[in-house]
């Protein structure tokens, strides 16, 4: 492909590899765009085929591919280009960005369900004996030996794999209320004390195999619930990422690389033509255009000259800049709209979840219950104390919260993984509970309801358009570019062209003089008679072509918004653009109401009124103006195409050039919230036969712990009813 | 029933064997990528020539 821009070649690597005992050269990468199977064959064999490295591996979930080499560490940027032209993005890694707490976390899990799996297991093996038959039959010795070796087992695998469920009980004692984990905890301690008595005493029944089976059933929902919280990332986290990438420095008149977030105030940077303004700071030489629209969402380019504030995140289209950096990274616009999105965020963490508020209220009612059962055998009926303790054990566990615990994670776990195979990822498992409850929906205009890229429209002459296009693929000026792209043919050579910043290009063809750009640049006089975006193109001797565009909606925005509408759903445009084009597209697309010439600040102050009049909403968005109402609605959507800090500050990220998985993830999430709903009542029904039984001591620890998994399992099959929703 | 003098402490090994087994997977990394690891069985295995 015809392509004379010139690419940034990647340097600075170097100062982050690390040699370790070996001998071998160690980097790590953050690599963006891996979709796909082929995608980590692709990257690893293009890197495994150079002698020298030794390994290659991608995490394909995180994202982080590691490099190890022999040889000297600048051969870190050859490998860095190796990837980049392959077409992924890569960036310096960044170890206090990966979420180890909450890998972390998964891994203590998964041990505490290993333990108590194994646990279950054997105890189970040996109480198959002693629940078929009874002491006199087998020998009460031998029944002696099952019980103290199912003490030996369960003693220290409760007291290992219980923690999770101890360590959040005594979290919540201290605070003076109680959670989902004490009455777990309480049943679970007391059911191995009773049962270590009644072993030691020489009698019947020992209930270890409940107190195991209990503790294993439990840890399984608690995997599944830190499976779907898995990918929720925190806006902290996020600005450090976009802190990574380097900047060049220069010193002395030397330029050397450095990380953007060691750029301090007064230094001296320079930014070459592509690459993106790392820092707030101002411009002392240079002219060029920026394409601000990460920043502020315009479609068209400013032109800046020494002395004007560029902003970091901007992107710098023709020409190398020498600016004074004003602000350091952490205290840029970027990092204020971040921590305008933080403060936000803060708030969204009060969203009790519904699992924890049916908690507060089920657990004091339990343990009430089982007190109740207690002193009515025992005080009351005049049963031994053993007995009466069995039985408000029983009461404890069977009214245990164990199809409630799994009632909503299995539901969120398999809508998200459903989701996912549409392209819509849900960052945590509460997302589509929000989602369900909203009543109003904001949309973003630029990229989020339309392309977000202008593009040529109308009939052209195939001459025109080939020399314009030929013109216009040697600049970076999004209408150039759309130009460029719509032109598939041979591209003539153009003589002495040349790109001035902010007006135009020219050349020589065919030893005439063209000019592409504004109307002035080509000559023209008088305004435009429409207000498309438009180039003009002249050719000496002849008529100027005036070629326009237009940021084009997406396909399916008008039915989507429909279907929206359908449902009673508010629907508001907010848009940074000018309000005559706000309104014309929320026309368009039948958007009851539309604002533009919205500031970033704007926005979240018209989110904060709606919050305020007790409305739900669902903001969806793609820029950095969106960021902050991205983060402080109750639920939020970034396209794939939205900008790094749109997408990590939205709760669902939906691929694709189509507005329908906004539509469609509001769909499953009613149908998950009703299935979550019914799992609910599956639980409850079954604890309000259950604790009767239960109450009047008709049924046993053991066959608590086999009731309580059968509801499980009718809450997973109930679940599973979400698969038939493709 | 003294059969369950072997019989036990049998099944008890097997299952510490099983549990010593997990708990190397686990800590050996084989739960870090699961998404990558389910997409690796796709790819095809010609590069199994010079090493």
């Amino acid at each position: 492909m015809n392509n004379p821009l010139p690419q940034t070649e990647p340097s600075g690597y170097e100062s982050l590899v690390k040699k370790d005992e070996k001998g071998v050269q160690n980097l790590s990468l953050m690599v963006s765009g891996a979709h796909c199977a082929g995608c980590i064959r692709k990257i690893e064999s293009a890197l495994l085929r150079e002698n020298a490295v030794k390994n290659a591996r991608l995490n394909f979930s995180t994202g982080r591919l590691q490099i190890g080499w022999e040889g000297p560490s600048a051969r870190a940027n050859d490998y860095v280009k190796t990837v980049e032209s392959l077409g992924y993005g890569i960036k310096p890694y960044n170890p206090d960005a990966e979420r180890e707490s909450g890998e972390e976390e998964g891994r203590f899990l998964l041990l505490c369900t290993g333990v108590a799996g194994f646990a279950t297991g054997n105890i189970m093996l040996l109480s198959i004996g002693l629940w078929t038959t009874d002491g006199e039959t087998m020998g009460f010795a031998t029944r002696e030996l099952l019980h103290w070796i199912s003490a030996l087992i369960s003693i220290p695998a409760v007291a290992y794999s219980g923690r999770p469920f101890f360590r959040s009980a005594f979290a919540a004692l201290r605070k003076g209320h109680t959670n989902m984990d004490v009455p777990i905890s309480v049943g679970v301690i007391l059911a191995i004390v009773m049962s270590l008595w009644e072993t030691v005493r020489g009698a019947e029944h020992a209930y270890f195999d409940s107190a195991v089976m209990l503790l294993f059933f439990l840890l399984i929902g608690r995997t599944f619930d830190w499976q779907a919280r898995r990918n929720a990332r925190s806006a902290a986290t996020d600005l450090l990422q976009t802190l990574s990438g380097f900047a060049s420095v220069i010193e002395k008149g030397k330029t050397r690389r450095v990380l953007v977030r060691d750029l301090r105030e007064g230094m001296a940077i320079s930014v070459a033509a592509g690459e993106k303004i790392p820092v707030d700071s101002i411009l002392t030489q240079g002219r060029s255009s920026l394409d601000t629209s990460p920043v502020t969402g315009e479609t068209l380019p400013r032109a800046v000259k020494p002395g004007d504030t560029v902003y970091a995140g901007m992107m710098n289209l023709s020409a190398p800049l020498t600016l004074k950096v004003v602000k350091a990274a952490e205290d840029s616009l970027l990092s204020d709209i971040v921590r305008l999105m933080e403060k936000a965020g803060q708030a969204q963490a009060l969203y009790v979840r519904l699992a924890d508020r049916v908690a507060r209220l089920y657990t004091p009612v339990v343990h009430i219950l089982a007190l109740a059962a207690f002193l009515l055998w025992w005080g009351v009926l005049g049963i031994a104390w053993q007995q009466a303790l069995m039985i408000a054990i029983t009461v404890l566990i069977i009214t245990c919260p164990c199809a409630l615990g799994l009632a909503v994670p299995v539901v969120q776990v398999l809508a998200s993984g459903l989701l996912m195979k549409r392209g819509i990822l849900v960052k945590s498992g509460d997302a589509l509970e929000r989602l369900a409850s909203i009543d109003t929906v904001l949309l973003d205009k630029t990229g989020t309801l339309t392309r977000g890229k202008p593009e040529l429209t109308g009939i052209y002459d195939e001459k025109d358009l080939q020399l314009a296009a030929s013109l216009a693929v040697r600049s970076r000026h999004p209408l150039s570019q759309a130009l460029s792209q719509a032109y598939t043919g041979k591209m003539p050579d153009i003589k002495n062209a040349a790109e001035h910043p902010g007006q135009g290009l020219e050349g020589i063809f065919q030893g005439k003089a063209v000019k592409l750009g504004s109307r002035k640049w080509c000559g023209v006089k008088g305004p435009a008679d429409h207000a498309d975006l438009e180039i003009c193109l002249a050719a000496e001797g002849e008529e100027p072509v005036f070629f326009r565009f237009a940021d084009r909606l997406k396909e399916d925005a008008k039915e989507t918004l429909g279907k929206l509408r359908a449902k009673h759903l508010g629907t508001i445009l907010l848009s940074g653009d000018r309000k005559s084009v706000a309104e014309s597209v929320a026309k368009t697309c039948g958007i009851e109401q539309a604002m533009g010439e919205l500031t970033p600040v704007q926005k979240f102050e018209y989110l904060q009124k709606l919050k305020t009049e007790g409305h739900k909403i669902l903001m969806v968005g793609d820029g950095l103006n969106d960021a902050p109402v991205l983060a402080g609605a109750d639920i939020s959507m970034a396209p794939g195409t939205a900008i790094d800090m749109a997408q990590n500050a939205a709760d669902i990220v939906f691929m694709g050039e189509h507005l329908a998985p906004v539509n469609a993830a509001h769909d499953i999430a009613v149908f998950s919230q009703k299935l979550v709903a019914q799992n609910f009542l599956i639980s409850i029904l079954y604890n309000m036969i259950a604790i009767p039984i239960a109450f009047m001591g008709l049924v046993t620890p053991m066959v608590a712990a086999l009731a309580m998994s059968g509801s499980s399992l009718l809450v997973i099959a109930n679940s599973f009813r979400l698969k038939g929703k493709t | 029933m003294s059969i369950l003098l072997y019989l036990i402490p049998a099944a008890l090994f097997l299952g510490l064997v099983w549990l010593a087994a997990f708990v190397w997977s686990l800590k050996s990394g084989q739960y870090e990528d699961m998404e990558g690891a389910a997409r690796r069985i796709l790819l095809d295995d010609d590069e199994s020539e010079t090493d």
